[in-house]
């Protein structure tokens, strides 16, 4: 049988004797034939697509061949479109390729000509599209390496997540604003068996509630005001690959109902349409909000939770895990130099000190702000502390000493005073109960500011 | 056994020369092989006065009515240049899976390209090219083995590079016993 088994054709043009033996003609050679007496049969058409190669008369009564070339190319770049005349002038040839056709023969055509046209579309075609599966893979793996970290905290992170990447699982990553979930995210992606197939991120609380419904599932044409072509949603588009889910925490009730229902279906309709459409894909979500205090309030559903989180990965905040600043700020440093094209090489020890001590309310996010903008104000190779936003903000006390004591005591203020002291939510950090928080606070004499 | 096979000969083409195929298609399809009487008058029937050509698809109609509900494969062999509008030319034309099928010897000759009439050569791609529009009666599509007389060839030096054969894959596809 031939290559071009499942290569599809569609031929647009008004003479039924056209249509008829170029089906004929390619059918015989295995091609996906379908044919289109006028525009508007042809527009139709087009959602049966995708079509490798469009074969399209140029003079047809209503729309003519060149303004449904612009239609076609609107609705897929990548389909290699034919033009073809009985009466050819130079002015249309050239219009046409302007407007992207992939080549224009007038009518006879010579068949060998024809074969070589079709075979030499197909390959551009198969080029077009590896492209843009390429693009979308460069996009996937650039980040991915971007993890900094040597505090055993993050060491935790990377090790569950490259764990967790193995399986299939849903992964929900938790952690404050900044401090990297969609990075984490694009890592479990890019070390699972999916790596190949996109991951496809959609932040829900970046999307008008009324658009969701059509980002997530897609749209029919004529769906709505606007809806002028089918479009299909992240759900559709991550097939084969991960969904991340950002800010989960802000989607509404209604949302939640569809949500929970497509992660366990795999099923969706498009928003407008009939259709059942299955995608294979795997969920990964994030979120800053405390999902657990939304169920209480009604806000959340307990369902979706629970569908969502089998298996949890908490990013620290950067104000945990100080050890990772020198190293994080090394890294942006270096990053920024490349990007701006400037000689800042080192970061001076009080400069670094400051980094150190700072809370970081904003986490890496925060600090590679801070380490760009410092850059720009740079006046030598080095970047000093007088570079830096915060020359009055809250200051970590060193230890006088490095007992292990006066670390404790040092780092215990440190999360009391993060957290406002508020007493649980310190514990908790600390991963001590209330008392033991209680009792070392009397033992070293912290008092609330 | 698959279906038996009727050669038509077109006037002017020779039932003399048509007859030298009966024993190749013989021993490549294993079925029975006729000749029938040359038809005289439906080459003028499908004559294009502005292409000075014929129409090979309205030639397959005629050549239907001529052989009404026959369970044979029908195809008719013509010295004369054959078209379908939307193309300059065609070697041949068949009804995919269907019953009739035509070819055109007229580009297979040497001579219309100017070089040296070579009998051998002109025979084998006549031959080829008969089994390659059979092979479409029979529902074959195009093949992607170059040897196999149902690779798709559409200049006569692809013809040359193709035997009258065919492959292991498209003999068992039509069903061809021994």
């Amino acid at each position: 049988m031939s290559d071009n088994k499942k290569s599809s054709i569609l031929i647009v043009d008004d003479e039924l004797i056209v249509r008829e033996s170029l089906t004929k003609w390619f059918r015989q050679d295995g091609f996906r034939v379908e044919a289109a007496e006028h525009a508007n049969a042809a527009l139709k058409l087009m959602e049966k697509g995708p079509w490798d190669v469009v074969i399209l008369d140029i003079k047809m009564p209503g729309m003519s061949g060149l303004e449904l070339l612009k239609r076609l190319r609107e609705i897929d770049r990548n389909a290699q479109v034919i033009m073809a005349t009985a009466f050819a002038s130079v002015e249309s040839a050239v219009q046409a390729l302007k407007d992207g056709a992939f080549d224009y023969v007038t009518k006879p055509i010579d068949p060998d000509h024809l074969s070589h046209l079709v075979s030499n579309a197909l390959q551009q075609r198969k080029l077009e599209d590896e492209n843009s599966i390429l693009r979308e893979h460069i996009t996937e793996i650039s980040g991915v390496n971007e993890i900094v970290g040597e505090s055993p905290q993050m060491k935790r992170v990377i090790d569950l997540s490259l764990t967790v990447a193995q399986t299939d699982t849903t992964v929900m990553i938790r952690g404050e604003s900044g401090t990297g979930k969609e990075l984490i995210a694009r890592t479990i992606h890019a070390n699972s068996s999916r790596r190949y197939f996109p991951i496809i991120t959609v932040n829900c609380g970046a999307v008008a509630e009324t658009l969701l419904e059509s980002e997530l599932f897609g749209h029919e044409r004529g769906a709505f005001t606007g809806a002028q072509y089918r479009r299909k949603g992240k759900f559709e588009m991550a097939d084969g690959g991960t969904i991340f889910l950002d800010e989960i925490g802000t989607i509404s009730p209604k949302m939640q109902i569809e949500l929970l229902r497509v992660i366990e279906t795999k099923q969706f309709t498009r928003v407008g349409g009939n259709d059942q459409i299955s995608s294979d894909f795997r969920v990964i979500c994030a979120t800053n909000r405390n999902l657990e205090s939304a169920i209480k309030e009604g806000l959340f559903r307990e369902d979706l939770y629970y569908r969502l989180n089998v298996f949890s990965v908490l990013i620290p905040p950067l104000r945990e895990r100080r050890m990772d600043i020198p190293m994080l700020a090394q890294f942006f440093l270096k990053k920024y130099s490349g990007i701006m094209n400037r000689t800042v090489t080192e970061i001076s020890g009080d400069a670094m000190d400051m980094l150190v001590r700072y809370d970081w309310p904003g986490n890496v996010r925060e600090l590679e702000n801070v380490i760009e903008r410092a850059m720009v104000l740079a006046q030598s190779s080095s970047i000093r502390a007088a570079d830096l936003p915060f020359q009055n903000s809250t200051k970590l006390e060193m230890p006088k000493d490095d007992t292990l004591a006066a670390m404790e005591r040092v780092h215990i203020e440190s999360i009391l005073d993060s957290n406002k002291w508020n007493i649980t939510h310190a514990a908790d950090i600390l991963d001590i109960d209330r008392v033991t928080l209680y009792n070392k606070i009397a033992k070293y004499g912290l008092k609330k500011p | 056994m698959i279906a038996p096979i009727r050669l038509v000969p077109l006037l002017p083409m020779s039932s003399e020369f048509v007859s030298s195929f009966v024993h190749p298609l013989r021993s490549i399809f294993h079925t029975k092989i006729i000749v029938e009487l040359p038809l005289n008058n439906v080459l003028n029937a499908v004559y294009d006065d502005s292409r000075l050509q014929y129409n090979s698809t309205q030639l397959i109609r005629e050549l239907l009515k001529e052989f009404p509900s026959s369970s044979s494969k029908i195809i008719g062999i013509t010295s004369v240049d054959l078209f379908v509008p939307v193309l300059t030319y065609v070697f041949g034309e068949a009804q995919l899976d269907g019953t009739a099928a035509v070819v055109s010897t007229y580009r297979l000759d040497n001579a219309v390209y100017g070089l040296e009439p070579d009998p051998i050569l002109f025979f084998q791609r006549s031959l080829t090219e008969i089994v390659h529009e059979l092979g479409h009666t029979y529902g074959l599509y195009h093949c992607k083995n170059q040897e196999c007389a149902m690779h798709s060839s559409t200049a006569v030096e692809d013809i040359d590079l193709k035997s009258a054969m065919l492959c292991n894959d498209c003999t068992k596809q039509i069903g061809v016993s021994n």
